[in-house]
């Protein structure tokens, strides 16, 4: 069927689909529940918003965990190095993913203000804490992890928590926290009634605003403040996943090299700035549901912008760069590849039409009258 | 105390201890999502209104369950390359596909229509609702068969070899992963008792309801229910054992010798140690009492297969040590001249053997240099603690034996519309409420403590497969997930009790008073 050069390939992009799955369906309720103590200031306010999100923010959630399954069917050695490197900000995001599914359901068995108010902020934590963690990763992506192997291909990781949450990785998790509040308002300025969807509007446009800024901020420090890497020796592109057997360098500059040999990648950058400003001025239309599509784009601009910035590398090896992660020596088995790859092709459309056939049935802005009509029923 | 646990020791503890809390979710989602599709079936079939009371109060229970299920949950599937990023190199290949194929299959199918169970009961009309939950039904359990084939292959690695130009395991047979005989006893059996939890469960409860004289006519059809898919359930967790598949691996025969602590293989067909006093030191049990041809049977299928003993297992152990040094020598040899033909080939040859030279690495580095005694050594380390095995092993079919005897009771009593009129067996089915959760922990211990020293078996052993963490960072973890996860399992249990408490909502009047006016409920919308 395939050769090994192109199911790599394929998976290269299918991991960024699945990425920006991720950030744009359980993105948004990420955002909403970071918006939660500021778009709703009484219970039933709060209600609202929790509820846009109640029935779909399950199936949402396992955009994440396929992401962590995908990786480590296709990408083994990055599931390995950087799940097992990013240990203590992995935790972090586990801790703040455990509060959210608890926090949605116990929250409304128990009417006491104060119960209430501990999973608000149980929910605030859980949506904040992996939007900031998740940019985070991206930015020490971009700077290179500090690990290395033997010859049996055991990783040693000689970073710390501190070293991950360096200013630039910081500035990627603004970049993070920024965007997926302008889609959590999008969502809210889309399914909640008022007063909250005015006061979303409100936040989701501060926040595209920023994001634009923060984006083109980090674009200027990788383009002078930061070495990409480079392979200098033959690249065998459909070779054994060994990441022992190339030579890489360290060099400035080398992250924009992708956009001077293939211009049609500026189109990455272009549509997250794009997808932002489109937020903003169709928002000011009244147009909440073309809105949050923009927002969408956006979401997927920003992440294949880090993504083609830095291919054919996955995680570069800031301490030995010749034991960097690519697409070209990182990859499951050619079998596995195909194997994953058909059992994509069949359940993904699948997943798609029953997803979209739930927000259907869903479909309505979620109000005050309904959640206080519907105390047991709903969140 | 902690200061003497290495990292290893942590690891294993903070894997064992999160897939522990887990497992107290997991088999309660199984069987309950089945309960529940039951019950809204005979809703829809027959439109009396309180099957659909019934359907949303142990809905309710459901969906706290559930909560902690995906919480607990979220941590397994990226335990594996936080702790054990040796593991998940090494193995990824195989392992990570089922992984995968659960989340795209499974958990999406549950995960979606879990919302839809609880807020379409107005948006949905009586088939379509219907169709969410047995969708929500169908997604747990997929789930649990993409698990089991993952955990099956880890079991009885089958279907893979070991390619030294990547340093790992790689995939060969896909179809033989799926259908590994391994995965597919595990799947019915630990379906299966997830059926039985869930069955318990309702079966308790509503025990409960009929003792204090509440909610009878909910708490007479769900035992019903309960009686039988429970009695059909209880059968088949014990007839379909997971040691069926005990006998397919080399590891496999050890793990059912040391739940037997039978120290020398007997002529077929072997006998069962009903009681015993394990002796790991002097390698003896003492005081057995034993069945005949029980053990034959259970293990083998059959009058004739033999079932072989721990002494002659560690002695082939030792033959496979030595051939596995073959295979190392060849590997190392490969790593200094990638064109060396001849090493390539020794390798190839006695590849399926590399796993216990591995074994030896717990010994000393240089393991080519091992002695006859290290050897010894190392292959007396393929036998798990006897005396654990054989006590949960135990304890967990009696379990499993009371679980019938229960419900046949139930069966028998309801068959006899009897239910409420014995107050024993209403007590006896109440304090029954913990007993499946306990037989699930200890199945859970068996298999995987029993699967030790390997992590896969005869592929690569536990103690290879960690992270090089700090124990200072592990133990960090540790003990936040063993916070979180208490304090979470103690709101769990204070609202699950508050919920029964409460009950299922009253009857609607204008609807209770005629149940065939039930057939047409008022859809909103």
């Amino acid at each position: 069927m395939f050769d090994y050069e192109i199911l790599r390939l394929i998976w290269w992009a299918l991991l960024g689909i699945l990425l920006i799955g991720f950030a744009v369906m359980d993105g948004f309720d990420l955002g909403a529940a970071t918006l939660l103590p500021f778009v709703g200031r009484t219970d039933a306010e709060r209600r609202v918003v929790i509820n846009t999100v109640g029935p779909v923010w399950e199936g949402n959630q396992v955009w994440f965990i396929l992401g962590g399954g995908a990786i480590f069917a296709a990408w083994p050695p990055l599931y390995a190095v950087a799940f097992s490197g990013f240990y203590l900000a992995m935790f972090l995001v586990l801790f703040a993913l455990i509060l959210r599914p608890v926090a949605f359901k116990f929250r409304s068995k128990i009417e006491h203000p104060a119960w209430r108010r501990a999973w608000d902020g149980a929910l605030f934590v859980g949506g904040l804490v992996p939007s900031l963690i998740f940019g985070v990763a991206f930015g020490n992506v971009l700077q290179g992890a500090p690990f290395r192997f033997d010859e049996t291909l055991r990783m040693t990781y000689e970073g710390t928590l501190l070293g991950l949450l360096n200013p630039f990785a910081l500035l990627c998790g603004l970049v993070s926290i920024a965007m997926l509040v302008m889609h959590g308002g999008a969502w809210l300025a889309l399914k909640a009634a008022e007063p909250v969807a005015a006061r979303a509007v409100t936040f989701m446009h501060l926040a595209a605003i920023a994001l634009m800024a923060l984006f083109a901020v980090a674009g200027l420090w990788v383009t002078i403040g930061i070495d990409g890497y480079a392979i200098t020796s033959e690249v065998a592109h459909a070779g054994p996943s060994n990441p022992l057997l190339k030579q890489v360098t360290r060099e400035s500059g080398a992250w924009l090299a992708n956009y001077g040999t293939h211009p049609w990648t500026l189109a990455a950058p272009v549509l997250a700035f794009l997808g932002a400003f489109g937020v903003i001025a169709l928002s000011g239309l009244q147009r909440p549901g073309l809105a949050i599509l923009a927002s969408a784009l956006s979401v997927a601009g920003v992440i294949a912008t880090a993504g083609l910035s830095v291919f054919p590398f996955l995680l570069p090896s800031s301490l030995d760069p010749n034991a960097s992660l690519t697409v070209w020596d990182a990859s499951s088995s050619r079998l596995t590849l195909a194997i994953m790859l058909g059992a994509t092709a069949v359940f993904l459309p699948v997943i798609l039409a029953y997803t979209a056939w739930v927000y259907r049935v869903l479909r309505g802005r979620v109000t005050l009258a309904y959640v206080s009509d519907n105390t047991t029923s709903t969140y | 105390m902690t200061t003497a646990l290495d990292l290893v020791q942590l690891s294993r503890l903070q894997f064992g201890l999160t897939a522990m809390y887990h497992f107290l979710f997991v088999p309660l989602t199984l069987g309950l999502a089945v309960l529940l599709g039951i019950m809204e079936s005979v809703y829809v079939m027959t439109g009396r209104e309180v099957w659909r009371r019934m359907t949303k109060f142990w809905g309710v229970l459901f969906g706290i369950n559930f909560a902690m299920g995906v919480a607990t949950g979220i941590t397994m599937e990226f335990q594996f390359g936080m702790n054990w990023a040796y593991y998940s190199q090494y193995v990824g290949d195989i392992f990570g596909a089922p992984l995968a194929i659960e989340g795209l299959m499974a958990f999406f199918l549950e995960a979606t229509f879990i919302g839809l169970f609880f807020f379409g009961w107005d948006r949905l009309s009586k088939i379509g609702h219907l169709v969410v939950t047995w969708m929500v039904a169908l997604g747990s359990n997929l789930s649990a068969l993409w698990i089991l084939v993952a955990n099956g292959w880890m079991q009885h690695p089958v279907g893979s070899r070991f390619n030294p130009d990547t340093m790992r395991m790689e995939v060969t047979d896909f179809m033989a992963v799926i259908f590994n005989p391994v995965a597919q006893a595990k799947f019915v059996h630990t379906v299966s008792a997830g059926y039985v939890t869930g069955a318990v469960f309702v079966l308790s409860i509503s025990a409960l309801y009929l003792l204090r004289g509440r909610h009878v006519d909910i708490a007479k059809r769900s035992m019903t229910v309960a009686a039988s898919f429970g009695l059909a359930a209880a059968l088949s967790v014990v007839v379909l054992g997971d040691e069926s598949g005990y006998t397919a691996g080399e590891n496999q025969k050890m793990k059912i010798a040391a739940i037997e602590a039978m120290w020398d293989t007997e002529p077929a067909p072997a006998s069962f140690t009903l009681f015993g006093l394990p002796d790991q030191e002097a390698r003896r049990t003492d005081y057995e009492i034993k069945v005949p041809w029980m053990l034959g049977l259970i293990a083998t299928r059959s009058i004739d297969g033999e079932v072989p003993g721990i002494n002659q297992l560690v002695a082939h152990a030792q033959t496979r040590i030595r051939s596995g040094l073959v295979a190392y020598d060849g590997l190392q040899r490969l790593q200094a001249d990638r064109n060396d033909v001849e090493a390539r080939a020794r390798l190839a040859a006695h590849a399926d053997d590399l796993g216990y030279a591995l074994l030896l690495k717990a010994i000393r580095p240089d393991i080519l240099a091992a002695t006859d005694a290290e050897i010894q050594q190392a292959a007396w380390s393929t036998v798990p603690g006897v005396s654990p095995l054989f006590w949960s092993f135990r304890l967990m079919v009696g379990l499993g034996f009371f679980f019938i005897g229960l419900f046949a009771v139930a069966f028998t009593l309801a068959s006899l519309r009897r239910l409420h009129g014995s107050r024993l067996f209403l007590r006896v089915a109440l304090w029954s409420l913990p007993l499946p959760w306990i037989a699930a922990e200890l199945g859970w211990y068996v298999a995987e403590v029993g699967r030790q020293p390997w992590v896969i078996e005869g592929v690569l052993p536990t103690f290879l497969a960690v992270s090089n963490l700090s124990t200072g960072s592990v133990l960090t973890t540790l003990l936040g997930f063993v916070a979180v996860y208490s304090v979470l399992l103690i709101v769990d249990v204070y609202l699950m009790t508050k919920a029964i408490r409460q009950g299922p909502a009253p009857a609607e009047p204008e609807l209770s008073a005629e149940p065939d006016l039930a057939a047409a409920p008022a859809a909103a919308e």
